[in-house]
C-alpha cells in the first residue's frame, strides 16, 4: 500500500466515521425481532411483515437521502415537507386521473422541485442568508401559495400511476427497489465523483475549500437541487400511494424535522463534512421499526410522541457526548 | 488632513446614528402607519394599547429567544411549552380560582425543568441545540396531549386569565391600560438589564461570538448555556399564561410560535449563530411581525398568504442584514 493509498483510506475512514450504519442497523433489527417475539406478533417477522416494514421506509427514506447531501455540505433544508405537499398536489391536480397526463405531470413536478432547490441554493449562497432561515422562508412561501390555492385533496392519479406505490417485483415493491437504487446512486455520487469530494470539503471547511479552488456556491446549489428533487420524488410517491395529493401531506408526515433527525442519527455531522447515505437509511430503519415496536407493545399515540422526542435526543447524544469542542 | 476630518465628523456622526437605528423600528413605524390608514382607531391610545396587548406574548417570547440566539443556539421548544402551559393551567386549576397561584408556580417549575434539560443536553451531551430542542418539542407536545387526552376541556379561571385579559379603564391620558403591557414592560426591562447591563450579559455575547475564547477568558460556558435556555423557557411559560387569557384552551395555541419568535429576533437584527443582538431589536422585531400580520388581516388576505408574506419578510430581513454587514466590513 503506498502512502497515498494509506492517506486516502484514512481520509475515507475519517469521513465515514465509526461503523455507525452497521451498529444502528443491527440494533434496530434486534430490537424489532425481540419486541415481535416478546409480544408474540411473529407475523411481523414473516415476508409480509418485513416487506411492510421496508415499504414504510420509502417516503421518509427518499427525502432523507436528499437531506443527507445538504447536511454534508454544512447546509440544511427545512422546506422539504412543504415541497412534498406541493409535489403531491401538483401531480394529482395535473393528472386528474388521466393516463396521458402522467408524464407531463411528473416532468412539471420535477422541474418545479429543481427550481425550488436552485432558489434555496441561490438565497443561501448569493444573498448570504442563513440556510435555516432561507429554507424556512421558502417553505412558508410554498405552503402559503399551495394552501391558498387548494384546500383539500385535489384531482387524482390514474390507476397506472398508483402502480408506483403498489406494484411489486416478485415480492418486493418497486418503491422499495427504487429507494435502494437511489441510495446506491447517492452513495456513488458522494464516494466516486468530484462533486461528492467537493461537497465534503465545503461542509468541512467552506473557506478552505474555496481557497483550494472549489466553487463552493455551485456545489451547495447542486446539493440543494438534489435535496429538493428527492422531496419532489417523495411527493410523487405519496400521491401514488394516497391516490391524490392534499396540501397537508408533507406537513402531517413531519418530513422536514424527521428527515433531519434520521440523517443526524445516521452519523452525519449536523455541522457538515462527514456522513453518508447508508447511515441515513439505518436511521430511517430505526425510526420505522420504533414505530412498529411501539404499536406492537401497545404504546398509545401520545406517549409515543414523548418517547420519540427523547429517543431523537439520546440517539444523537450517543455520537456527540464525547465531543471536546463547543456545540451550540 | 485634520481639516477634512473636522469637516467629515458631523456628517459621519449622522450616518452612524442612522446606521444604529434598528431597521425594524423604521419598518414597524411604516407598517403601523399603513394599518392606521385602514383603521384610524389604531392611532388613538386605545388602539395602540390593544395592539401592544395582543403583541405582548410574541414580544416576550422573542425577548427570551434573544438570549439563546445571542449565545449561538436555537430554542425550538418554546411553542410546545406555551401549549403545555395553557393545557396544564386548565387541567390543574380545574375551574377553581383558588388553584391559580400554585398552578402558576407549578408551571414555572415545569418551565425551569425544561430549560435546565435543554441546557444540560446542549452543554454536556453536546447535542446541537436545534436537535435537542426539537426533541424537546416532540416530547413536550406529546406530554401536553397525554395530559389533556388530546381534547382539552374546560376553561381557565378569571384570575388566571387576567394577565392576558385584564384592562384598566379610565386611566388618565391613555384611557385604557392592559395588564399585559405592564407584564411586557417588566419582562423587557429585566431582559434588557440582564443582557446589556450585567456581566452575565457580556458572557452571553462572548459565548455566542467565540465559545473557545470565552472559555479561555474564564467564562463558564456550560452554565451560560444552561442559563439562556432557562431564561427562554421561563419566557415561554410567561407568554403561555398570557395567551391563556386571550383565547380558549386548545392543543395548538403554541403551534409555530417558536419560529415566529426566531423570526421576530431576526427581523430585529439579531444574528443567528450568535454574538450580536439587542433587546430593542427583538421587541421591535416582534412588534413588526405582529403589525405585519395585523395589516395582512386588515387587507383581507387569507391565512395561507400570510405565511407566504412571513416567508418573504424573513428572507428579506436576513438578506438585508447580511448585506449591511458586508458593506460595513
Amino acid at each position: 500500500m503506498s502512502a497515498v493509498d494509506v492517506a486516502t483510506r484514512a481520509a475515507w475512514l475519517r469521513r465515514r466515521g465509526p461503523r455507525v450504519p452497521a451498529l444502528l442497523f443491527v440494533g434496530s433489527v434486534a430490537l424489532y425481532v425481540a419486541v415481535a417475539l416478546w409480544t408474540g406478533e411473529t407475523r411481523m417477522l414473516d415476508t409480509d411483515g418485513i416487506i411492510g416494514l421496508l415499504q414504510r421506509m420509502v417516503a421518509l427514506g427518499v427525502v432523507a437521502l436528499g437531506q443527507t447531501f445538504v447536511i454534508i455540505g454544512g447546509s440544511i433544508d427545512l422546506s422539504v415537507a412543504n415541497m412534498i405537499s406541493v409535489a403531491a398536489v401538483l401531480a394529482s391536480f395535473i393528472m386528474q386521473g388521466h393516463v396521458d397526463m402522467m408524464l407531463p405531470a411528473v416532468a412539471i413536478v420535477l422541474a418545479t422541485s429543481a427550481i425550488v432547490g436552485v432558489v434555496n441554493g441561490l438565497i443561501i449562497t448569493r444573498l448570504a442568508v442563513n440556510p435555516l432561515i432561507a429554507t424556512l422562508g421558502v417553505g412558508l412561501i410554498l405552503q402559503g401559495l399551495l394552501s391558498a390555492s387548494f384546500t383539500n385533496f385535489a384531482g387524482s392519479v390514474p390507476p397506472e400511476f398508483q402502480l408506483v406505490a403498489y406494484s411489486t417485483l416478485g415480492v418486493v415493491p418497486y418503491s422499495v427497489v427504487g429507494l435502494f437504487v437511489l441510495a446506491a446512486l447517492g452513495a456513488s455520487l458522494l464516494r466516486a465523483t468530484r462533486f461528492g469530494a467537493h461537497l465534503y470539503a465545503v461542509g468541512g471547511n467552506a473557506e478552505g475549500a474555496r481557497l483550494a479552488g472549489v466553487r463552493t456556491n455551485r456545489v451547495l446549489i447542486l446539493a440543494h437541487l438534489i435535496c429538493s428533487l428527492s422531496a419532489g420524488l417523495t411527493g410523487l410517491y405519496l400521491a401514488s400511494r394516497l391516490r391524490s395529493g392534499a396540501p397537508w401531506v408533507g406537513r402531517d408526515g413531519v418530513y422536514d424535522l424527521e428527515s433531519i433527525a434520521v440523517v443526524v442519527i445516521g452519523g452525519t455531522l449536523l455541522a457538515g463534512g462527514r456522513g453518508g447515505v447508508w447511515g441515513t437509511l439505518a436511521g430511517v430503519l430505526l425510526f420505522v421499526t420504533l414505530d412498529v415496536d411501539f404499536n406492537m407493545l401497545g404504546v398509545s399515540a401520545y406517549p409515543q410522541l414523548v418517547l420519540r422526542g427523547a429517543i431523537v435526543i439520546l440517539a444523537v447524544a450517543a455520537y456527540t457526548f464525547r465531543t471536546r469542542g463547543h456545540v451550540a | 488632513m485634520t481639516l477634512t476630518l473636522k469637516v467629515d465628523r458631523p456628517k459621519s456622526r449622522v450616518l452612524t446614528l442612522a446606521g444604529r437605528v434598528n431597521i425594524a423600528v423604521i419598518v414597524l413605524i411604516a407598517l403601523y402607519l399603513a394599518i392606521s390608514v385602514r383603521q384610524p382607531i389604531y392611532l388613538e391610545p386605545a388602539g395602540l394599547m390593544n395592539f401592544l396587548r395582543r403583541a405582548a406574548p410574541l414580544a416576550i417570547l422573542a425577548s427570551g429567544q434573544l438570549f439563546v440566539l445571542t449565545s449561538g443556539g436555537f430554542d425550538l421548544s418554546v411553542g410546545s411549552l406555551v401549549t403545555l402551559t395553557v393545557i396544564g393551567g386548565s387541567m390543574l386549576t380545574a375551574n377553581d380560582p383558588g388553584n391559580t397561584w400554585w398552578t402558576i408556580a407549578f408551571l414555572y417549575t415545569v418551565g425551569l425543568i425544561v430549560g435546565l434539560l435543554n441546557g444540560a443536553v446542549v452543554a454536556y451531551l453536546k447535542v446541537p441545540s436545534i436537535i435537542a430542542t426539537l426533541g424537546m418539542l416532540l416530547s413536550v407536545n406529546g406530554a401536553a396531549m397525554m395530559w389533556s387526552g388530546g381534547a382539552p376541556r374546560g376553561y381557565l379561571p378569571d384570575n388566571f386569565r387576567m394577565f392576558g385579559r385584564l384592562v384598566f379603564h379610565d386611566v388618565p391620558i391613555i384611557g385604557i391600560f392592559p395588564l399585559a403591557i405592564a407584564v411586557l414592560a417588566v419582562v423587557a426591562s429585566l431582559a434588557y438589564w440582564a443582557l446589556h447591563r450585567t456581566v452575565f450579559g457580556r458572557w452571553v455575547f462572548a459565548v455566542g461570538d467565540n465559545p473557545r475564547a470565552a472559555e479561555l477568558g474564564g467564562v463558564r460556558v456550560d452554565l451560560v448555556r444552561i442559563a439562556v435556555f432557562v431564561i427562554s423557557a421561563l419566557s415561554a411559560v410567561t407568554a403561555g399564561i398570557m395567551l391563556g387569557g386571550f383565547g380558549g384552551v386548545s392543543v395548538d395555541v403554541g403551534l409555530g410560535l417558536e419560529l415566529q419568535a426566531v423570526a421576530a429576533c431576526v427581523v430585529g437584527g439579531v444574528q443567528l449563530m450568535g454574538g450580536r443582538g439587542t433587546l430593542i431589536g427583538a421587541v421591535a422585531g416582534a412588534l413588526t411581525l405582529f403589525a405585519l400580520f395585523t395589516l395582512l388581516t386588515l387587507l383581507g388576505l387569507p391565512q395561507p398568504l400570510k405565511d407566504t408574506a412571513q416567508g418573504i419578510i424573513l428572507i428579506a430581513a436576513v438578506a438585508i442584514g447580511a448585506w449591511r454587514r458586508r458593506r460595513a466590513a
